[in-house]
């Protein structure tokens, strides 16, 4: 359903570009006003990642979101409630981004029946291998959403192809090593990276970690499908505020 | 990655899909190491030359007379070079290294103990080396910073979260999710994702295996009962590991911290304030709210102040094969000095949970039954801590003269 919707718009687009927020950063209402900008721009799907204490994936930024969206009382509850709001609002897709642990509480099922009923297509969990997602697979398969599976560039291809077997929608390619919001060499090298990965899975290829200008979008053309943004929205918020945002997208393309 | 380290339920390995190929390489080198028969003994040499291995065990006759009922023994981890079992970890990880051919060790560490084993033993073999450490800690263990960095360490005090020991961990994965092509996680417990848990428990499991022929060598006989203190659980399980399948109770002792009613403790096992959870890369009873977000813990002892436990403790505390048990800070101390006055021995603090414990049992017991307390650390290096855990002020005068000699 999600790879459909994203083939169709790369008919019409040469890149796609997703976004990332932390859900209750800096607010919930600014929450709702980024979406709603980001959209206008015409940003074609978003990550909307629910906080935890523990992010191990994420790097200061995104980091620092989720401890501060926490701290103002962002509960799982009330990133669903808003979530449905959102996907009832904005006629693009959504997914959620979040640790295992969120799932694994609220129970995986009962998790991905809510997903379905508030009209989020799929998600992304940094910390769940397939071989340790089982129950997970099964939820998401039952509620027809996408689980997104990842390639870093220490993936070897066999194990691409592996996780490709399991994935729906697109795959979520890390850029380079390491955490988010850090500075990614765009060079041939992550060229090469993507044709392994291109290679390796019929999916849609979304690029992610370091993207944060044109340039950055520019260079993926043609290489993958999908430009991700993510610490760079949380980075321009925290200094020039929810307002900048709208600009901000537009300039990427 | 066939075997995922799995103990009942807990366990596993809930991994970042860069660090995958990362931890099956160290799967592969510890599961060649541990074929190798060379591999121990070149393991127990080591320690033996280095870290004064055996340590022995010492009769705590005058402890033992005081409470009038079972005889104390202490197992002495506190002799290990650097002053903790945490050597024993950080000497067979550092192996493992060396047959790796990484160059870099970078660790998480709460009272400083592992971090300072860590650092040491990286300056023996040569690695560069950085250690974590939640900025708490750094203040309330700042003699331990100071020689991580004469072994030329780089510390790193971790500003995010809670400052804690689970908080340095988080920023030791941030590391190697970057630099794993170089640089080993050398995690100083038995948690974590496989195969962390059962390579940090094989490591330990020397000071059980000795302890055991210790015991039958000098009274002819197994204990009774053996306690330990569990942060992570290395300890505890290092010393369990070789009794397993004897008729012996295995008492884990965890921080009660100011009680448990007072919700400020670091009680996983021995309350019902845990649940089931997965974070850091494995399943296991966390201290956490019904969101599965992680809460503040509170120990008098760093290196039990943690929100989670080993796997391989959580599936004994459902088997019933480890009884769990907490000690308060205030019977902590209470413990400590009750065992300096009358032994002379200095536990730290973590270890003196497990003194606590045996002190509220030992009184039960008959003359005939024998008590085995594993001593994980010495105490004496932690002088500012125990200095302020019993508020003395003597000591409170001596540092505010040298704080004013510095300003002079």
């Amino acid at each position: 359903m999600l790879e459909k919707y994203l083939n169709s718009r790369l008919q019409e687009k040469e890149i796609l570009l997703m976004t990332h927020i932390v859900l209750g950063y800096p607010s919930f209402e600014d929450s709702f006003k980024i979406i709603e900008a980001m959209v206008a721009a015409g940003v074609d799907l978003m990550e909307l990642q629910i906080p935890f204490s523990e992010p191990i994936a994420d790097g200061p930024v995104i980091l620092q979101a989720n401890q501060k969206a926490l701290a103002d009382g962002a509960t799982v509850q009330k990133c669903l409630d808003f979530s449905r709001k959102i996907a009832q609002t904005f006629d693009i897709p959504f997914l959620f981004m979040t640790y295992y642990n969120i799932l694994f509480k609220y129970g995986v099922e009962r998790f991905a029946a809510a997903m379905a009923a508030d009209g989020i297509k799929g998600a992304i969990v940094p910390d769940l291998p397939p071989e340790e997602g089982g129950e997970y697979l099964a939820a998401m398969q039952k509620h027809d959403l996408a689980p997104i599976f990842i390639f870093s560039p220490t993936t070897p291809d066999e194990r691409m192809q592996y996780l490709s077997s399991f994935g729906q929608g697109f795959i979520y390619c890390v850029a380079r090593k390491g955490v988010t919001g850090v500075d990614t060499d765009f060079s041939r090298q992550l060229g090469e990276y993507l044709g392994r990965c291109r290679r390796a899975t019929k999916l849609p290829l979304a690029l992610g970690f370091g993207v944060k200008e044109k340039a950055d979008v520019d260079f993926l053309k043609g290489k993958a499908d999908i430009a991700v943004i993510g610490s760079q929205t949380i980075r321009l918020v925290d200094n020039e505020g929810v307002g900048a945002v709208g600009a901000f997208i537009n300039s990427l393309r | 990655m066939q075997n995922r380290g799995y103990y009942d339920q807990y366990g596993g390995a809930f991994l970042p899909e860069v660090l995958i190929a990362t931890v099956e390489e160290l799967v592969a080198t510890f599961e060649k190491a541990k074929q190798d028969p060379s591999f121990w003994k070149e393991y127990a040499d080591i320690m033996s030359e280095y870290s004064c291995r055996p340590t022995p065990v010492t009769f705590a006759e005058n402890l033992s007379n005081y409470f009038g009922g079972g005889r104390i023994f202490v197992k002495r981890e506190d002799l290990n070079h650097t002053g903790a079992h945490k050597a024993n970890n950080v000497m067979g990880q550092g192996l493992l290294v060396k047959r790796m051919g990484k160059t870099r060790v970078i660790a998480e560490t709460g009272a400083g103990q592992h971090g300072m084993a860590t650092a040491t033993m990286a300056a023996k073999f040569g690695f560069k080396c950085t250690i974590y450490m939640g900025e708490v800690d750094v203040q309330r263990q700042r003699p331990n910073v100071f020689w991580m960095e004469r072994l030329g360490a780089e510390v790193v005090p971790v500003k995010e979260g809670t400052r804690i020991l689970k908080d340095a961990i988080n920023e030791a994965l941030r590391d190697w999710v970057t630099n794993m092509d170089n640089t080993h996680y050398v995690l100083g417990t038995a948690c974590g994702p496989h195969p962390f848990p059962e390579m940090v428990s094989y490591f330990q499991s020397i000071i059980g295996q000795e302890a055991r022929r210790q015991m039958l060598e000098r009274e002819k006989k197994l204990p009774d009962r053996i306690y330990a203190c569990v942060g992570g659980g290395s300890n505890a399980l290092g010393i369990f590991k070789a009794f397993l399948d004897d008729p012996v109770e295995l008492v884990g002792v965890e921080a009660a911290g100011r009680g448990l009613e007072s919700g400020e403790h670091a009680v996983r096992l021995a309350s019902p304030d845990a649940s089931v959870g997965v974070a850091q890369g494995y399943k296991t009873y966390f201290l956490q709210d019904d969101d599965g977000q992680m809460k503040e813990t509170h120990s008098v002892a760093a290196g039990l102040d943690y929100v989670g436990v080993s796997p391989i403790l959580a599936q004994f505390k459902d088997s019933g094969r480890v009884r769990f048990e907490a000690a308060t800070d205030q019977e902590v101390v209470d413990a400590l000095s009750l065992t300096i006055q009358k032994e002379g021995l200095i536990p730290a603090l973590e270890s003196a949970h497990a003194f606590a414990q045996a002190f509220k049992e030992a009184p039960k017991l008959s003359k005939t039954e024998i008590i085995l307390i594993n001593q994980s650390g010495r105490g004496d290096k932690d002088i500012f801590t125990v200095a302020d855990a019993f508020n003395d002020p003597t000591w409170q005068e001596f540092i505010k003269k040298k704080a004013e000699e510095y300003n002079a």
